[in-house]
């Protein structure tokens, strides 16, 4: 492996609380040395005055689409995708065509991934092809390499069925992933309820369809002693009962989606599909309550819930067009625009929201900066402005409503695995 | 006759009272050409117009047919179950095979919400909306309103009631914003199951007691019961529905003052509305019908007349 010298960068490390310009050799892998006014000779040196590294970013919610679906992602470009947005690693849903509900999907998805700078870490099932009835393997998908259980697109809803995955998943140490949507109130629905949705006339999804599975979730979680992680929190109540729940000492935690912090139903005014996604997007003062659960560790991770659809899936009629977007490549850029410009939050905080919450909740090492530790880098320009134009994405999908928008902090590529992935 | 500021008629939603006072006022001149013993003039001609029903609709389509022959364009229907929409095709591609041909203004009738801007923002041709899925039917509520002045003299001040299924309804909805803009008072009433989230915040009155609706009434907008849009899981029964809500005569003459009833139909007798009220005094349900060939040769004049 080559050796690369990282000169005069921004390093930011929550764990260890490093903030400061810092030289970073990095020789086979591991971080070598860092120190100020290092000089290393025989390595690739890479001038990142004005740049930052932060440990690598992981997103614990992804749709890569193999098997099954590749025409709109597979591990691959997914994961090129993912290196793009400065992730060095993501954990994939399981609503994949076999879904990952046996060991063979699994080891499928790692073998695919073997030798990429992107480390893809599967999610299994909860319930045998995502039917909701009764649990999947979940020892066999543990010990094959999946990393928490999720029905993600269709909610865990028979009670029983939840009961007993969050007591399994308890036994393996690690969370139930849940796609929290009561499906008798979300029927039919294709944007959240609101005044918007009155007056443009689509059928609408109550709020109520999240906050009431989160809090009869909760009440499951405190019963059997449970590990819970709330998927893509959209709104002001289900932020509510995972405050309290967390103020009660619960094992939950919850992720929040940058379009969920960046975007309101009052765009849905287009009719343009590429503003649908589920949960929807919501009132300004869910947008406003997102932010705050994010400040104040009511949500743990920002997690993007890539879904990516072909474009002739979604060039049709609003209520026919699938659920989703995509989200590795514009997700630090809004961050940035939207947290952190605005005073949200810090950068360290910010940075553990990306990539120190998701790995604890997935039970994944914790990356540390510090010499003897493997170089697992986002690598970052803060000040960078740019115009997102989705022809230049790596996904294989373009189904994103941020094409056009500028936006502040752009990520620069990754170092993982012994790999340098810069874009451009 | 002056001109539109709207290129295509997609609903009423900020459509401005000069517009919609424009359309109003044409529309008298296009009655008395119906009334004419040769019902044609060659306005239209040389123009092609294709009426794309995604959903079947007798009235609606044969109004707007009738409004394009009497304005002498060229008429091609298209109905969903015989088109390559069955074969899989989207929306999308069928709306461009269509304008390929060299059409000038689509009438669409879709079950979607937005079907009609979604095409308009990608297609060149003139988008006239014949009802999209629950959201709007601009020339119902245009029609609705010229029958109201037609009776009324004017739409200013009044009272005006939306009635019954207003949640599946596309024709509350063009009726609220054409009237509020042009100076009506609006109300509606239904059980609350059946009135959209935050529709007061339109600046209209929510009623769910029907006699109190009709207290405040010069005018009333009866609405059918969309069964065939899942109403009924709104509502226990329609026995109950009819006795809670139905419109009957003995509740109209309790109200003490003539109300103007309107229907934009079908109507199903005995449920939102009886027979002797339907079929009374006090209803314009058979003129709307007439005045709506009117109205719809006004839309496709000035629509399909306007430059970019």
């Amino acid at each position: 492996m080559a050796s690369y010298f990282f000169k005069n960068a921004r390093v930011v490390d929550p764990v260890t609380g490093l903030d400061g310009d810092r030289d970073v050799l990095v020789v086979n892998g591991i971080i070598d040395r860092i120190g100020e006014n290092l000089s290393a000779s025989d390595a690739q040196t890479l001038d990142f005055t004005g740049k930052t590294i932060a440990p690598g970013f992981c997103d614990m919610h992804v749709h890569f689409r193999e098997p099954g679906q590749e025409y709109k992602e597979d591990i691959l470009s997914g994961a090129a995708s993912a290196a793009a947005g400065g992730f060095t690693a993501v954990a994939c849903m399981p609503n994949t065509d076999p879904p990952i509900d046996n060991a063979a999907v699994a080891t499928l998805i790692l073998k695919r991934a073997e030798g990429l700078a992107v480390d893809v870490y599967p999610i299994g099932a909860v319930t045998k092809g995502r039917k909701g009835e009764s649990i999947a393997p979940m020892i066999e998908l543990r010990e094959s390499g999946c990393v928490a259980f999720s029905d993600d697109g269709s909610p865990v809803y028979n009670t029983k069925v939840l009961r007993t995955a969050l007591e399994y998943a308890s036994m393996l140490d690690v969370p139930v992933i849940q796609h929290a949507e009561d499906p008798h109130l979300f029927k039919g629905g294709a944007m959240n309820e609101s005044l918007v949705s009155t007056q443009i006339g689509l059928p609408p999804i109550s709020r109520l369809s999240e906050d009431t599975v989160v809090v009869r979730d909760i009440a499951f979680t405190a019963y059997v002693d449970g590990r819970y992680h709330l998927a893509h929190m959209s709104t002001a109540g289900a932020a509510e009962a995972v405050r309290d729940a967390k103020q009660r000492g619960l094992k939950v935690t919850s992720e929040v989606a940058p379009h969920h912090f960046s975007l309101t139903d009052e765009a849905l005014r287009s009719y343009d599909s590429n503003y649908k996604m589920n949960p929807p997007l919501r009132t300004a003062e869910d947008v406003l309550a997102m932010k705050e659960a994010l400040r104040d560790g009511t949500a743990d991770a920002i997690a993007t819930d890539h879904a990516p659809h072909a474009i002739h899936e979604k060039e049709v009629e609003f209520v026919y067009a699938p659920f989703g977007i995509i989200g590795l490549e514009t997700a630090f850029g809004l961050s940035v625009t939207e947290l952190l410009l605005d005073g949200w939050l810090t950068l360290p905080q910010l940075i553990e929201k990306l990539s120190t919450n998701p790995r604890r909740i997935l039970g994944l090492p914790v990356i540390r900066i510090e010499e003897g530790q493997p170089a697992n880098f986002s690598l970052l320009d803060l000040a960078a402005q740019w115009t997102v134009d989705v022809n230049d994405f790596r996904s294989k999908s373009r189904n994103s409503p941020f094409h056009g928008r500028v936006l502040t902090g752009k990520p620069l590529g990754i170092f993982n695995n012994g790999q340098l992935i810069l874009n451009n | 006759m002056s001109s539109l500021s709207i290129q295509h008629l997609l609903g009423l939603d900020g459509v401005p009272r000069e517009d919609i006072q424009l359309l109003l006022d044409s529309a008298d001149t296009f009655l008395e050409v119906l009334d004419r013993p040769i019902k044609k003039v060659p306005t239209l001609q040389g123009k092609t117009v294709v009426n794309l029903f995604f959903e079947n609709s007798t009235r609606t389509r044969i109004s707007f047919e009738l409004a394009e022959r009497r304005l002498s364009a060229d008429v091609v229907n298209f109905s969903a179950s015989t088109s390559s929409v069955s074969k899989g095709e989207t929306l999308l591609d069928t709306a461009r095979n269509i304008e390929a041909m060299k059409v000038d203004i689509v009438v669409m009738r879709h079950a979607a919400a937005g079907a009609g801007h979604f095409l308009s923002t990608r297609c060149t041709s003139k988008f006239i909306n014949a009802g999209d899925g629950t959201h709007e039917h601009p020339t119902q509520a245009l029609l609705d309103m010229y029958s109201i002045r037609q009776k009324h003299g004017s739409l200013e001040g009044l009272r005006v009631c939306i009635i019954g299924d207003i949640a599946h309804s596309r024709v509350s909805l063009s009726n609220i914003y054409g009237l509020k803009t042009m100076g009506a008072e609006v109300a509606v009433c239904g059980p609350a199951s059946m009135i959209p989230w935050q529709l007061e915040k339109l600046g209209v009155r929510v009623f769910t007691n029907v006699d109190e609706a009709l207290r405040f009434s010069d005018v009333i907008n009866v609405l059918r019961i969309q069964l065939e849009r899942d109403a009924g899981a709104d509502f226990p029964s329609l026995r109950e529905y009819h006795n809670s809500f139905g419109i009957t005569r003995k509740r109209l003459e309790a109200a003490g003052k003539d109300i103007t009833v309107l229907h934009p139909g079908p109507i199903n007798r005995g449920v939102e509305i009886e027979s002797e009220v339907a079929d009374g005094p006090y209803s314009v349900i058979l003129p709307e019908v007439t005045n709506g060939v009117a109205i719809r040769m006004a839309v496709l004049y000035h629509i399909g007349t306007k430059a970019e």
